[in-house]
């Protein structure tokens, strides 16, 4: 398959300007005459459909939570990054492009970077007007916080809960929107197929999850917001009902499914500790402004950590990397405490954490100025662990937190299936092989008010639609094919839970697909994965029926749908013999254990097409050029 | 490392809306202090599943107290026993063995239940659609630095703000009232510059909206505060009823203004 990326040439300042120049308009009257599919309602869903209402479009939303506020955008806890320069540190819109695509590892493409930094800046001054109560100063200005792989103060928060906050504002202008009758919303409501006809996208088949009762939608467009799919690994900090459904399921129906291994492993979450656990805790990245990440110089230390004398802990961050210090990125923070643990100097009942210490910013700020930063991450934390880190320095370990990949969108955000539009976390541009903090917020926000309102029209302009009803042929058939998998899950009545299928992937997953990676694990990763497909259609146990809320149901269709990503993911990881950003292969790293990428033979993002059941997934490469950012060995020393 | 402990559970099992719903008995070995509540519920769930039996449905999502996805009743207290605390945070180190517990979906007639635990809080998102909101359009927002708010009106908005919307005051509320929920929004967005255009309308159509959806009125007991698991403040009742009332003076519907609506 050819991919053209429709990235637009010139200076990389005016490309976006003069793409939007060149985009074709659909005047206010016609734009009632549309009809858009928006499903998700976090940062990216959420704020595209408010917008494309206040344009006039006529949009249909979908959730499966009970209400679009709950989408899970609302757990992002440190901030959101823009390239305001009110610091006057040095920050601009060139830099913030500059540390994303360093930051990812030099597998972004430049021209979407330098885009989503642009837009940066609008997204804070929209969230504002909207009443997001961002942190202030005492002037009355907006405050700002430092975040990882930066050496600038550009990010904005609202104590611990910016996702929250921001979410909250594009859910009232969402729930604005529905008022004024221009946005017809479905909640408790999932897709299960995208419909596509003549080759576009042109509506969903969706499964009411408290009747059962599956529906066609039709509409000119697509656009999902669905997140990412960090839930292959069972234990992630994303919310429990967080999916990816709906991109394999269009994924199947012709998307390509780009860069799936890149998956982000958060430095600082709260450590297992049982194998009841149902998520792992995030503690926000921006406690590592403040806190120090240590772990005792010998081996098998179990002394409590108050009992460790200052010159018996090895700050290591602070160390190896001494300009970056606390702060260096995600993948960075994240290796080497996997480092420290596998030398045997890990701390906590398991040998599986470090410390995240505060005791030298109480000392230095004062509790109460540390309680004003950070006091709902250690209330959180105290009541997950019954440790207090005023008094005790945290436990923290790596976990699964973000999804780099997804699908594959051209600058416009399109997929491969023309008319299917893909925004936030479910679509794989803007932060390569690795996401700097804070900026996940940012793309999700940018995608959703200020690019989607563009290319959505552009596309609309520019292509014939022939007017299609539910009663089309393959509406007809996307709807049948998703009321035999129903049945067919209700009818095996196996022996083993959704979830002990669940817990068994994300093992194998985090085993052979985690943090480190060889050829050898991934191959035998594949084979285990596909054992377990095979087990999970034979021996999968689901009660109840299909025509009622069946929480058990809903799971073990989304499950079902990890299995098959999870054997794309290792294929994917063992197609890249490199090391960039949080793809981690063993064979490939430098003497002193870093990311060793392969720029010659692996600057491409990977594209995989779906090719049928049993058959290999078909690979397109689109190639990544970089004439701005030169691709360097990643130094945070 | 953590002691297991024996909890007796009696559900409330409701198969549909209109199934008379009941109290069924389920005893629980082997709970580990660490557990969350929701993970106590999991186990049972994968227990009853291999008995053949159907899994208590419940609310959950994040896990973090941050969605307000989840929240049911535990010994007539939303949330249970811990302060500020929502169910999915609430961990089983906060009991000891031996312990029997209730557990109740929220009971509101503006909450109808849907199965199990699980209720129908749509109303909630209907308060919102009346006014929960600054009217600004994407694209027509000026530089965020261009009209400077206090601290303190920021900080007290931002309390207002961190509201999760999970039901619990309306639940815990002998007169059902979302008084505490509706307030929090009108605060948020009241004591900031950027609500100030519609903040009396705001205030009217809301609490309006409230009342329709049939929760009750607030008789200042308080009940809403000491469950909340974001600690919502009683004053923004007092804020609201405020605005409310300045609202209902000054009030005229749109169109009487010879404006676009």
């Amino acid at each position: 398959m050819e991919l053209n990326s429709r990235t637009p040439s010139g200076p990389i300042e005016t490309r976006w300007e003069k793409a939007k120049f060149d985009m074709k308009l659909v005047n206010p009257a016609n734009k009632r005459k549309y009809h858009v599919i928006v499903v998700g309602t976090g940062l990216a869903g959420g704020a595209a459909a408010a917008t494309l209402a206040e344009l006039g479009y006529n949009v249909k939303c979908f959730c499966f939570q009970d209400s679009p506020r709950r989408a899970h955008s609302i757990a992002a806890q440190g901030g959101i990054n823009a390239a305001k320069n009110y610091q006057n540190d040095g920050d601009s819109i060139y830099r913030l492009f500059y540390d994303t695509v360093k930051g990812g590892d030099f597998r972004a493409r430049e021209s979407n970077v330098y885009r989503l930094a642009e837009i940066s800046v609008n997204i804070i001054d929209q969230a504002v007007a909207q009443g997001v109560p961002f942190a202030r100063e005492y002037g009355g200005t907006l405050a700002n916080r430092s975040f990882g792989g930066a050496q600038v103060s550009r990010t904005f928060y609202a104590r611990g809960q910016t996702g929250q906050q921001l979410l909250l504002g594009a859910y009232q202008a969402l729930e604005r929107q529905i008022s004024l009758g221009k946005v017809d919303m479905h909640t408790r409501t999932e897709m299960l197929d995208l419909i596509v006809i003549d080759g576009k996208a042109r509506g969903i088949v969706s499964r009411n999850l408290i009747t059962g009762k599956l529906d066609v939608h039709m509409a000119d467009a697509v656009i999902l917001g669905t997140g990412g799919y960090g839930n292959v690994f069972y234990l992630s900090t994303n919310a429990k009902g967080s999916n990816t459904t709906a991109i394999w399921r269009a994924h199947k129906r012709g998307a390509l499914f780009a860069n799936p291994c890149f998956t982000q492993i958060h430095p600082t979450c709260i450590p297992v500790s049982g194998d009841y656990q149902s998520k792992l805790t995030l503690m926000s990245e921006s406690l590592r402004n403040d806190g120090r990440i240590w772990v005792p110089k010998k081996v098998g230390d179990t002394r409590p950590p108050q009992s460790i004398p200052e010159d018996e802990r090895d700050y290591y961050l602070e160390r190896e990397y001494p300009s970056f210090g606390n702060l260096v990125p995600r993948d960075v923070a994240s290796r080497a405490a996997k480092r420290m643990c596998d030398a045997g100097r890990g701390v906590g009942p398991t040998g599986l954490g470090v410390y995240l210490d505060f005791a030298e910013s109480i000392q230095r700020l004062g509790k109460s100025a540390v309680a004003e930063r950070y006091g709902n991450l250690f209330e959180m934390y105290e009541r997950i662990t019954g440790e207090n880190p005023y008094e005790v320095p945290m436990r923290i370990y790596p976990a699964i937190h973000y999804t780099m990949g997804g699908l594959w969108v051209d600058y416009q955000l399109q997929s491969t299936i023309p008319g299917l539009f893909v925004l936030g976390e479910a679509n794989f541009s803007d932060h390569g092989a690795n996401r700097l903090g804070a900026s996940a917020l940012m793309q999700g926000l940018a995608d959703g008010y200020f690019v989607i309102p563009y290319t959505l029209g552009n596309y609309l302009a520019s292509t014939k639609l022939d007017k299609v009803t539910s009663d089309h042929a393959e509406a007809k058939a996307a709807k049948a094919d998703v009321t035999e998998r129903i049945k067919k899950l209700l009818s095996i009545k196996g022996k083993r839970t959704v979830d002990s299928f669940h817990r068994e992937l994300g093992k194998i997953i985090w085993d052979y697909c985690g943090m480190a990676r060889n050829e050898k694990g991934l191959k035998e990763a594949i084979g285990k994965v596909r054992a377990l497909k095979k087990e999970f259609w034979e021996n999968v146990n689901v009660l109840g029926g299909g025509e009622e809320l069946n929480q058990s149901l809903e799971k073990a269709g989304r499950v079902a749908d990890f299995i098959e990503l999870g054997e794309l993911m290792c294929i994917d990881a063992l197609d890249r013999k490199e090391s960039c950003g949080g793809h981690f292969r063993e064979e490939y790293q430098t003497p002193e254990g870093e990311a060793q990428r392969d720029d010659e033979n692996y600057a491409y993002a990977a594209a995989w097409e779906y090719a049928g059941e049993g058959k290999a997934p078909i690979l397109n490469k689109e190639p990544l050029t970089f004439e701005y950012v030169k691709p360097s060995q990643r130094s945070y020393k | 490392m953590s002691s297991s402990m024996k909890i007796t559970l009696n559900v409330w099992r409701q198969a549909s809306p209109s199934d008379a719903g009941r109290m069924v008995k389920y005893e629980l070995d082997n709970v580990s202090e660490h557990m969350s509540f929701l993970e106590m519920l999991d186990v049972l769930n994968e227990q009853l599943i291999g008995k053949g039996e159907l899994p208590v449905s419940f609310d959950h999502d994040c896990r973090e107290g941050i969605c307000g996805s989840c929240g049911f009743v535990i010994n007539g207290v939303p949330h249970g026993p811990r302060r500020g605390t929502t169910v999915c945070q609430l961990h089983m180190r906060e009991f000891k063995s031996g312990d029997e517990l209730f557990l109740e979906p929220w009971r509101a007639a503006a909450f109808p239940v849907v199965k199990d635990l699980v209720v129908n809080r749509s109303a909630f998102d209907r308060i919102i659609q009346a006014g929960g909101f600054v009217s600004i359009p994407t694209g027509s927002a000026p530089d965020g630095n261009a009209i400077p708010v206090a601290k303190k009106d920021s900080d007290r908005a931002m309390s207002a703000a961190t509201c999760i919307g999970c039901g619990a005051c309306v639940a815990a509320c002998p007169n059902a009232s979302a008084s505490l929920f509706t307030s929090a929004k009108v605060s948020h967005l009241g004591l900031l510059p950027q609500g100030q255009p519609e903040r009396y309308d705001r205030a009217v159509k809301m609490v309006n909206q409230a009342k329709e959806e049939g929760f009750g009125g607030c008789t200042n007991i308080g009940l809403c505060e000491a469950v909340c698991p974001k600690n919502i403040s009683l004053e923004n009742i007092a804020r609201m009823n405020r605005d409310f009332t300045v609202g209902a003076w000054t009030y005229r519907e749109a169109a009487a203004e010879g404006g676009a609506a």
